[in-house]
C-alpha cells in the first residue's frame, strides 16, 4: 500500500493538499484564509488531473511533424478539464473576494465569527 | 535544567500546546487590520475599537437573551454554547485537525488503489483520447490537440465556462459598482473612499512609467500572439486573455485612470463582452445545431498549421480572449475603485 | 430527426442568450426578456415532454459533430421534460409574484443584473436536468452556485451579505468534493459522458477491481451534492439565506436550486454509478440517516423560530430530509416518492414564500408571527394561499403533500429493514410540521386585535395585493391541487422516466 502511494506520488501529494484546503475552507474563521483554502483545494484537484493525464516518456499533445500516433502524446483530456476548472476557480475566487471586501467595509472585520456577531448587534440596534 | 526551562517558554511545543488549548491563535496574528479612520468615521460601529473581552460580554448578553426567548424544550441545544466559548473553541480546533486527517486518510486509502502514475495502460488512456490524438488534426484542424478538444469536441463545457466568467463579473458588478445615482448610505460612504483612493494614485512615478512604456507593448503583443496562435501552439483564449488583461492593469497602474478611461470605459466593456459572447453563442449554436441534425456545417478547416485554419476555433479564441481580458481588467478596477 | 428534439438544446441556449443580452438592457426590458425566455422554454419543455410521452422513449442529442464518447451530449426523456416544465412554471410564478419587491429591494441601476442571474439560473437548471455529461454538470453546477449567490446578495441589506458568504463557502465545499469525485471517476473509468461511464462502471464492478475507489467516489459525490442541496448537518446556511433574500430569490432558491442538485444526484446514481451498486455500497444508508435526522431536527428548529420566513426556511431543511430519506430507501418506489416530493416541495415552498409576502404587506412588514395575527382576514387571498401551502406541507388529503407522504409510506413497506424507522419518522415529522404550521395558520385567522395591534393594522396599508402577486398565488394553489388530485399520471410518468434512466 505504501509502495503504491509512493508510485502515485503526485496523486498522494494532491489529496493531502485537498484535505488541507478543504479543512481550511470549512473551519478557518478568517475569510481571506478561507479563500486561500478554496484555492488550495481547487489547485489540488488540478494537480491530480494533470498527474492523471501524464504518461511516461511522451510529449505534450501538440502535433509535431505530422506524427499522429497515440504512443507519441500524453492524454489531452485532463489538460482540457484543468483549463476549464481554472477559469471556474478564478470566477469563484473573484466573487468571494468581492463579498469579503463588502463585508469588511461594513463590519470592519475579516473574522466570520466577528462578522456574524456584529450582524446580530446591528439587528439589535 | 533551568536553561531548558527558559527555552521552553518560547518553544514551539508550548505554542502548539497553547494553540491546542485555544489560548492563542498562531495563524491569526496580523490578519485583522483596521481601516484607517475607522475609529473616527465609523460611527455605525462605535464598538469596533473595543477590546476583545468587552465584545465577548456583548456576545454573552446576546446569547443570554436568545436563551430567554427560546421555548423551554429547545434550550437544551444551546446550553453548551452558553457554558463558554472556551470549550467550544477547543473542541473546534480538535475537530478541525481530526477532520483534516480523516479526509486525507480516506483519500490516501483511495489513492493506494488507483492506477499507477504515468502508465500507458491506465483506464483513462482509452479510445476517447486515442481518437483526439489520431484524428483531431483532420476533424478540427487544430495542431494543438487540447485546443481542438475544448473548442470543438467538448465545446459545450467551454461555453458554460465563459458563462461562469460572465456571471461572476456580473456578481462583482452588483457588489462593488458604485452608482452615481444611488442614495444608499453605504454606497455614499464607499464613493467617498473611492475618491480618496484616487488622491493617492501614483500619477507620475517616473520609474514605473518608463518601465511600463517598455513592457506594456511587449505584454500586449505577446498576449495577442498567444490568442491568435491558440490552435497552433500552447495557449489560447483564456491564457492570452489573462496576459492581455495584466498588460492593461500595468498600464493603468503606471498612468492612472484618466488615461485608461479615454479608451476603456464601462460602456466599452459591456459592448465588447456582449459582442464576443453573442458571437460565441451564435457560432456554437450553429455548429451544435448542424452537428446534431447531421448537416454539413460548411465551415472550411483550412490547412493545418496555417494561421487561418481550423474553422471556428480561431474566432472563438479571439472572442474568449476579449472576454477574459476585459473581465480581468474589470475585476481589477472594480476592486480598486468600484467602477471603470 | 424530429424538430422537437432540438428543443432541450434551444431552451438552454435561449436562457443563456437572454442573460447575455440583458447586460446591455434596462431593468424593465431585461425583466420582460427574462419572463419571455422562461415562458418560451416552458413551452419547449412541454413539447419535449409530449414528444417523449408519445414516442415512449428517451433520446440523446449531440452537442456538435461528434458522437457519444467524444463529444458533449444532452439527453431528454419523460422525467427530464417533466422536471424542466415544473421548474419553469415555478420560476415564472416566483418572478411574477415578487416583481414589486424585486423593484424595491434591488437598486434601480442593478435591476438588469438581477434578471441576468435569473436567466443564467434558468439555463443552468435546465442544463443540470438535461445533461448527459459529468463535466458539463460540474460547470453548470458552478453557474448555478454563482447565480444563487448573486440572487441572495443583490438585496445588500441586513444579513444578506453575510448569508451569501456562508452560502458560497458551503457551496464551494460541495463543489470541491464533487470535482474530486469526478476526477477519481474519470481516473478509473476513462469517460466523462454518462452512458459510456456506466458501461465502464459495470465492467469494473463485474471484475471486482477498484472497489475502494468506487466506494469513495459514490460517497464523495453524494456528500458533495448533499452539502450543496442543504442536507441536514450542512444546512446552516439555509435559514439566513432563504430568510433574508428578496421574495423572488427566496422562492427560487428554496424551490429550485437545491432540487437541481438532487435531480443531478439521482441522475448520477441511475446513469453512472448504477442504482444497485449504490445500494450495495451502503452509501444510501448514510443518506437515509441524515435525511431522517433532517426531517425531525429541521422541524424542531422551525418550532423554535419566531421569524416566519426563517421558520419556512427550516421547514425546507425538513423537506429536503424527506427527499433524501426517499433516496436512502434504495428502492424504486422510494426514488419515485423522492422525485415526486421534489415536485411537491418546489410548488409548495414557493407558494409559502410568495403568499407570506402578501401577509407581511398587511402587517406593517413585520415578519415575526405575533405581528401576523389576523393577517389572514386582512388579506384573504394570501391567507388562503398560506393555508393551502401549510396544509400541503402537513399532508392534508387532496393536496400535493399528502400524495408524497403516501408514496413515502407505501415505499417504506417494501424495504423491511428501514420500514419501522421510516414510518416513525414520518409520523413524528408530520406531527411537528402540524405544530408549527397550524399554529401559524391559527394565528393568521385569530380575530380580536388588541389595542396595540390596532395600531399596526392602521399603520399597514390595508388593501389588496398587486395583481401579479394575486395571480402568482392563484396559480400556485392550482398547481398544488393539480399535483394532489391528478397525481396518478404524474407518478406513472416519474416511474416511467426513472425506468428510462437505466
Amino acid at each position: 500500500m505504501l509502495q503504491h502511494m509512493l508510485l502515485n506520488m503526485e496523486e498522494t501529494a494532491s489529496v493531502i493538499l485537498f484535505g488541507i484546503g478543504f479543512t481550511i475552507l470549512l473551519l478557518h474563521q478568517n475569510l481571506i484564509k478561507k479563500i486561500m483554502g478554496m484555492n488550495i483545494m481547487d489547485t489540488a484537484v488540478y494537480l491530480f488531473l494533470a498527474a492523471k493525464g501524464y504518461i511516461n516518456g511522451r510529449m505534450v499533445p501538440i502535433v509535431v511533424d505530422g506524427i499522429q500516433d497515440v504512443s507519441a502524446y500524453i492524454n489531452p483530456v485532463p489538460s482540457g478539464l484543468v483549463l476549464t476548472g481554472i477559469v471556474v476557480s478564478v470566477s469563484t475566487t473573484a466573487l468571494m473576494l468581492a463579498l469579503t471586501i463588502r463585508l469588511y467595509e461594513r463590519y470592519g472585520s475579516l473574522d466570520l465569527d466577528q462578522i456574524l456577531l456584529r450582524v446580530k448587534e446591528d439587528e439589535r440596534t | 535544567m533551568s536553561r531548558k526551562k527558559d527555552n521552553y517558554d518560547s518553544s514551539h511545543w508550548l505554542k502548539f500546546k497553547k494553540w491546542i488549548n485555544g489560548d492563542v491563535d498562531l495563524l491569526a496574528q496580523g490578519m485583522e487590520a483596521w481601516m484607517p479612520g475607522q475609529e473616527t468615521t465609523g460611527a455605525d460601529h462605535s464598538n469596533s475599537s473595543r477590546p476583545g473581552n468587552q465584545r465577548l460580554e456583548i456576545y454573552e448578553a446576546i446569547r443570554e437573551e436568545e436563551l430567554k426567548n427560546l421555548p423551554i424544550f429547545a434550550k437544551g441545544f444551546d446550553k453548551s454554547v452558553a457554558h463558554g466559548l472556551d470549550f467550544f473553541r477547543k473542541a473546534y480546533r480538535f475537530m478541525s485537525v481530526l477532520l483534516c486527517a480523516g479526509i486525507i486518510a480516506v483519500l490516501l486509502w483511495t489513492v493506494s488503489y488507483l492506477p499507477i502514475f504515468g502508465n500507458a495502460g491506465n483506464p483513462d488512456n482509452n479510445e476517447v483520447s486515442a481518437r483526439y490524438i489520431e484524428k483531431g488534426l483532420q476533424e478540427t484542424g487544430a495542431v494543438n490537440i487540447v485546443t481542438g478538444m475544448i473548442l470543438d469536441y467538448r465545446a459545450f463545457d467551454t461555453f458554460g465556462e465563459s458563462c461562469v466568467l460572465f456571471i461572476a463579473s456580473c456578481c462583482v458588478l452588483v457588489l462593488l459598482r458604485i452608482d452615481a445615482a444611488s442614495k444608499d448610505e453605504t454606497t455614499k460612504k464607499r464613493r467617498k473612499e473611492a475618491a480618496y483612493d484616487r488622491l493617492y494614485e501614483p500619477k507620475n512615478d517616473i520609474i514605473l512609467q518608463k518601465c511600463a512604456c517598455l513592457l506594456v507593448p511587449i505584454i500586449l503583443i505577446f498576449g495577442i500572439y498567444i490568442v491568435l496562435n491558440g490552435h497552433l501552439s500552447p495557449g489560447g483564449g483564456f491564457s492570452g486573455g489573462a496576459v492581455l488583461g495584466s498588460g492593461l492593469i500595468l498600464y493603468l497602474n503606471a498612468f492612472g485612470f484618466k488615461k485608461t478611461e479615454r479608451f476603456f470605459t464601462e460602456k466599452v466593456y459591456r459592448r465588447m463582452t456582449l459582442c464576443a459572447l453573442t458571437f460565441y453563442c451564435l457560432a456554437k449554436s450553429y455548429s451544435f445545431f448542424t452537428g446534431a441534425n447531421h448537416l454539413d456545417s460548411g465551415i472550411p478547416l483550412g490547412t493545418p498549421g496555417a494561421i487561418l485554419s481550423s474553422g471556428l476555433i480561431l474566432p472563438l479564441n479571439i472572442c474568449v480572449g476579449l472576454v477574459v481580458a476585459c473581465t480581468m481588467y474589470a475585476f481589477y478596477t472594480l476592486f480598486r475603485k468600484g467602477g471603470m | 430527426m424530429s424538430f422537437v428534439q432540438n428543443f432541450p438544446f434551444f431552451s438552454i441556449i435561449i436562457a443563456m442568450f437572454s442573460g447575455i443580452l440583458s447586460s446591455v438592457l434596462s431593468g424593465k426590458k431585461a425583466r420582460n426578456l427574462s419572463l419571455a425566455a422562461i415562458g418560451i422554454t416552458g413551452v419547449m419543455s412541454a413539447a419535449v415532454l409530449a414528444f417523449c410521452v408519445r414516442t415512449g422513449e428517451s433520446y440523446t442529442y449531440m452537442m456538435g459533430h461528434f458522437p457519444a464518447p467524444w463529444g458533449n451530449e444532452i439527453r431528454a426523456g419523460v422525467l427530464e421534460g417533466l422536471t424542466a416544465l415544473l421548474f419553469e412554471i415555478v420560476m415564472f410564478l416566483a418572478v411574477i409574484g415578487g416583481l414589486k419587491y424585486t423593484a424595491a429591494d434591488v437598486e434601480e441601476s442593478k435591476q438588469n443584473l438581477f434578471y441576468i442571474m435569473i436567466d443564467l439560473m434558468l439555463s443552468s437548471l435546465l442544463a443540470l436536468v438535461y445533461t448527459n455529461d459529468l463535466f458539463t454538470a460540474y460547470v453548470f453546477v458552478e453557474i448555478n452556485t454563482i447565480a444563487g449567490c448573486g440572487l441572495i446578495m443583490i438585496r445588500q441589506k441586513g444579513r444578506s451579505l453575510s448569508s451569501a458568504i456562508r452560502y458560497m463557502i458551503l457551496s464551494q465545499l460541495g463543489s470541491g468534493l464533487f470535482l474530486i469525485g469526478l476526477s477519481l471517476l474519470y481516473d478509473v473509468t476513462g469517460h466523462l459522458l454518462m452512458s459510456p461511464a456506466k458501461e465502464a462502471v459495470a465492467v469494473i464492478e463485474a471484475a471486482g477491481s477498484y472497489e475502494v475507489p468506487m466506494l469513495v467516489i459514490t460517497a464523495v459525490v453524494s456528500v458533495g451534492l448533499g452539502i450543496k442541496s442543504g442536507l441536514y448537518p450542512f444546512h446552516y446556511w439555509i435559514p439566513d439565506t432563504y430568510g433574508y433574500a428578496t421574495p423572488t430569490a427566496s422562492a427560487i432558491l428554496s424551490g429550485l436550486v437545491s432540487k437541481g442538485y438532487i435531480f443531478l444526484l439521482i441522475k448520477i446514481f441511475y446513469r453512472v454509478l448504477g442504482r444497485e451498486n449504490v445500494v450495495a455500497s451502503h452509501i444510501v444508508n448514510v443518506l437515509f440517516i441524515f435525511g431522517v435526522a433532517g426531517m425531525i431536527l429541521g422541524s424542531v428548529h422551525a418550532i423554535a423560530e419566531k421569524d416566519t420566513r426563517r421558520m419556512i426556511a427550516y421547514s425546507s431543511v425538513a423537506q429536503i430530509g424527506y427527499i433524501y430519506m426517499g433516496i436512502g430507501l434504495g428502492t424504486e418506489a422510494g426514488m419515485v416518492a423522492a422525485v415526486f416530493h421534489i415536485f411537491t416541495h418546489s410548488a409548495t415552498k414557493a407558494l409559502l414564500f410568495i403568499s407570506a409576502v402578501g401577509l407581511y404587506e398587511v402587517s406593517g412588514n413585520k415578519k415575526d408571527y405575533l405581528s401576523l395575527r389576523g393577517a389572514g382576514n386582512r388579506n384573504p387571498l394570501a391567507g388562503v394561499g398560506f393555508l393551502v401551502g401549510s396544509l400541503s406541507m402537513v399532508g392534508f388529503p387532496m393536496l400535493a403533500g399528502f400524495i408524497s407522504k403516501l408514496l413515502f409510506a407505501t415505499s417504506a413497506l417494501q424495504s423491511p429493514h428501514k420500514m419501522f424507522i421510516t414510518l416513525i419518522a414520518l409520523a413524528v415529522s408530520t406531527v411537528l410540521n402540524a405544530v408549527y404550521f397550524l399554529r401559524l395558520v391559527i394565528t393568521l385567522y385569530r380575530p380580536t386585535p388588541t389595542e396595540e395591534e390596532h395600531e399596526t393594522v392602521k399603520k399597514a396599508v390595508v388593501r389588496k395585493s398587486s395583481w401579479n402577486l394575486r395571480l402568482a398565488i392563484w396559480c400556485f394553489i392550482v398547481l398544488n391541487v393539480i399535483l394532489g388530485m391528478f397525481s396518478q399520471p404524474i407518478v406513472n410518468a416519474i416511474s416511467n422516466g426513472l425506468m428510462m434512466f437505466e
